[in-house]
């Protein structure tokens, strides 16, 4: 960037530092809420699984994501867990 | 346990010295694990310091002058609702209340319960981490897990409940709401999430044949059977009453099924694992089902194909009910499930946010005269001791404690998480019912009775309701003809009297105030339709799970003699006892509806008495688990009995009017040998034949229900007084909890983590990827 010499300029960049902040805070909201939403309905359940799975069993190849998925709700048809009223 | 004995020899053992974890106050228990629970050395702290814990909870001035504060906002907001008499009373003061009032709880209740009766050491492992398989177990962040386990244990039962309560005026069911989550709803809750966390996630039925023996294990077990069918009819009693004679509700609920089975095979063979995706897909179709069904109920052959009586709907639900629970979970109950959590905590956040934007006046008064007289068209009994079963959920739900014995715990990270999940997480569930509340209230008086009152009372006729309405002596300008064309005009029914069940009064109140914040007059018809499908949903939802928990049950209990039903690849055993199960409910169902008498009215009192005897079950059961555990318990053992006491003599006072009641509009057994006489006689003043051979079938029904219900629940509390009793005798009793093993990892206790506990995340967010705890030799894994 070249260097500014008018005098709007110091303004310009406090406005400038100004939406950058404001801006830095809505994307961060914004990742966290998409963090909170996608861990609750279970969008990163796989990449949970993977993570265990290169942990504790390095060697062994871990489920794609669509065994897993599958395998998951094989599990759910065996134990459904109760919702309340 | 044994006596505590404090002073062992941890410290100097760990190498930071700022990590002597655990070194805690609240826990002389464990001496047992004291060694075990001595952590690696290597590792950062895995609990916050007993000495820091102690330097954070000291009170400073800004602290004091919060919670000063919030006391006196929910002191004042307690007096506008409770002393102040105006013409009427602002919706924020309940707001204001609830909140403060849970605040309170929260911050001071809990925490005594946390000191005295749970003392929870983030030393040891949870079962999440100690069996950790990446699938069922899996340390789940708090906030996340309280978003699941709220989702799991909030449904439509608090939104039905405080709508019917709403008859003996406002303020009781406030009250009980707020003052009943606080001193029982969580405290059950909390106590048997943080007990099964401590036995690997055990069931709360496990627990009782654990704790109580067999014979109070048995009881225990066919007492939850009994009421998971009762509750299911009940529900699914609701959602026909409010589908009844409503095209657009018929049109709307059903395009559910082809919506969920669409987002199943979405996510089986399209893109597997897109949850929040498939959700949004989900509910924009959901949306588009609601305006359709709008559209649809207005044309002839929308009328002629989704214009359906009450006795269909319940066949249709019945059917349904039996295919949803033997599809495989895919197909429907998974994304019915997706999408339920998703409007569950969209439409709640939204109706608190309209509420205190709307900021409604509240019409109704604090007591009606049927507070005193107990004889309301609604339900009938006296406020002792029916309004505290006919709100249950909301108060104290005996269900959570299946929720909170077997999933929920399997997932929670770190002991001192069960405060903020347990007992926070019925906090919510009890706002809830609070803004249900509000909606119910907030429509006028006139039309809440005109809605409510069983069409045995108001001929199911405007005439007739405005007739009945206006006999009631109620406050306020009198009911008009116009006033209930107009409103069923506005949200799009043909009618609006009678429509029993406590859902289509929430829509209403909630339509009233969504329109007031967003949309006008002109969306009150689309609101009122989105409530009663997010209703609906949840109750479908609930009716899948429901029918297959309770096959389950019954498939375990039958393969005790034959061993072949446990077996649950076995078709033929999997449809026999889905079917007796359906049968159960259905049977229960078919009755309610076709009750000359209302249905709502006199079964929705054996929906709320089993609920607290669950709940009743659920507390004798913590009882007797909290005095095993010592001497130094028993002098807080009031914190259990105290809301097991009430539970207690709530449901059994209510099951005792019941059964005995000589007054035939609450006594099963009156009404039954009044018709009965009435029949054998040839009087035909109480209706024809028919009518009167249902009410006594139904009667009779009702009244063997409460008499199995209140044996069992008798027989439960009994087995955990004398086995509570002999524990206090010897000091204590057999401990069933899982051995302690020592935790190696962390995370903070509440919502938003403490100074102390941001230190200690970043020391193990320093920590080389080699030294990460996660390659632990769990002894129980795969």
């Amino acid at each position: 960037m070249t260097e500014q010499t008018d005098a709007a300029a110091p303004a310009a960049r406090e406005l400038r530092r100004f939406g950058g902040a404001v801006w830095e805070i809505v994307r961060r909201t914004g990742r966290g809420i998409r963090w909170y939403v996608t861990n609750l309905m279970g969008d990163r359940a796989y990449d949970a699984y993977v993570a265990h799975h290169r942990a504790h069993h390095p060697g062994a190849e871990p489920l794609t994501e669509r065994q897993f998925w599958r395998q998951k709700m094989d599990d759910a048809d065996r134990n459904p867990g109760a919702r309340c009223c | 346990m044994t006596a505590p004995s404090p002073g062992s020899n941890r410290a100097g053992q760990n190498s930071t010295g700022s990590n002597r974890a655990g070194q805690n106050p609240e826990q002389p228990a464990d001496p047992s694990g004291d060694d075990v629970l001595t952590q690696d050395p290597a590792l950062p702290p895995v609990a916050v310091p007993a000495a820091a814990r102690a330097r954070e909870a000291r009170w400073t001035w800004p602290k004091i002058v919060l919670w000063v504060a919030i006391a006196l906002l929910g002191g004042l907001a307690w007096v506008m609702l409770a002393l102040v008499r105006g013409e009427t009373v602002n919706a924020i003061w309940f707001v204001f209340a609830a909140v403060c009032t849970y605040l309170i709880g929260y911050r001071f209740y809990s925490k005594v319960i946390q000191r005295y009766i749970t003392r929870p050491d983030d030393r040891r492992a949870t079962p999440a981490e100690i069996k950790h398989d990446g699938k069922d177990y899996v340390p789940t962040d708090r906030r996340v897990l309280y978003g699941h386990h709220f989702a799991a244990i909030a449904g439509a039962g608090p939104l039905v409940g405080p709508v019917l309560a709403a008859q003996m005026g406002y303020l009781p069911g406030t009250i009980w709401i707020i003052v009943g989550v606080v001193l029982a709803g969580a405290v059950q809750d909390y106590l048997v999430l943080f007990f099964s966390m401590r036995r690997g996630g055990r069931t709360i039925g496990q627990m009782a044949r654990q704790e109580l023996g067999r014979i109070g294990g048995t009881a225990a077990i066919i007492a939850s059977l009994l009421i998971m069918l009762i509750i299911v009819a009940i529900l699914a009693l609701v959602v026909v009453n409010a589908l009844g004679e409503s095209p657009w509700g018929v049109f709307s609920v059903a395009m559910t099924i082809p919506i969920a089975i669409f987002m199943g095979v979405y996510l089986r063979y399209l893109r597997p694992g897109k949850v929040t995706e498939v959700s949004i897909i989900g509910f924009v179709l959901l949306m588009a089902a609601i305006i359709g069904g709008g559209w649809v109920a207005g044309t002839e052959w929308g009328q002629a194909i989704f214009h359906l009586d009450r006795t269909t709907i319940a066949w249709a639900i019945i059917i349904y009910g039996f295919i949803a629970a033997i599809l495989p979970v895919w197909l429907l109950l998974a994304p019915r499930d997706y999408l339920s959590t998703f409007m569950k905590i969209g439409v709640i956040v939204m109706l608190a946010g309209a509420i205190v934007l709307v900021r409604p006046e509240i019409q109704v008064p604090a007591f009606t005269e049927f507070a005193a007289t107990g004889l309301g068209p609604v339900f009938a009994g006296p406020l002792f001791p029916f309004l505290f079963v006919t709100i249950a959920c909301g108060a104290l739900s005996g269900f959570h404690a299946l929720i909170a014995s077997g999933t929920t715990p399997k997932l929670v990270e770190k002991e001192r998480q069960t405060r903020f999940i347990g007992y926070g997480g019925m906090l919510m569930e009890s706002f809830v019912a609070i803004m249900a509340l509000v909606a119910a209230v907030s429509i006028d008086q006139g039309i809440y009775f005109a809605m409510n009152a069983p069409s045995a009372a108001t001929g199911g006729t405007v005439e007739g309701a405005v007739a009945f309405v206006n006999s009631l002596g109620l406050t306020g300008a009198p009911l008009t003809p116009e006033m209930l064309t107009g409103t069923a005009a506005a949200v799009g029914e043909e009618s609006i009297v009678s429509r029993t069940g406590g859902a289509p009064t929430l829509a209403l109140g909630l339509a009233h105030i969504m329109q007031q914040a967003l949309g006008g007059q002109a969306l009150m018809a689309f609101w009122y339709h989105f409530a009663i499908m997010f209703e609906a949903l949840f109750i479908l939802t609930a009716v899948d799970a429901g029918t297959r928990v309770a096959r389950f049950m019954l498939q375990d209990s039958i393969g005790a003699i034959f061993p072949k039903f446990r077996d649950i690849t076995w078709r033929p055993g999997v449809w026999l006892c889905t079917a007796i199960m359906v049968a159960g409910w259905g049977a229960i169902l078919i009755l309610g509806v076709t009750d000359p008498l209302g249905g709502i009215n006199t079964f929705f009192p054996l929906f709320g008495i089993a609920n607290q005897l669950l709940a009743a079950i659920a507390l004798a059961v913590v009882l007797a688990i909290v005095a095993k555990r010592g001497k130094s318990y028993v002098k807080w053992l009031w914190i259990v009995a105290l809301p097991l006491a009430f539970a207690a003599v709530v449901t059994i006072t209510a099951s005792m009017y019941k059964i005995f009641s000589p007054v035939p509009a609450i006594g099963y057994w009156a009404n039954h040998f009044r018709y009965r006489a009435a029949l054998e006689s040839g009087d035909d003043s109480l209706g024809t034949p028919e009518v009167m051979e249902a009410v006594i079938r139904n009667t009779a029904v009702q009244g063997t229900l409460s008499i199995i219900f209140v044996t069992l629940a008798i027989i439960v509390i009994i087995a955990a007084v004398i086995v509570t009793i002999k524990a206090i005798v010897r000091g204590g009793g057999t401990d069933h909890e899982d051995a302690p093993v020592a935790s190696r990892r962390f995370a903070p206790s509440g919502f938003f983590a403490t100074k102390e506990e941001k230190r200690i995340e970043k020391e193990w967010e320093a920590l080389p990827p080699s030294e990460d705890p996660v390659d632990w030799k769990a002894p129980a894994h795969h």
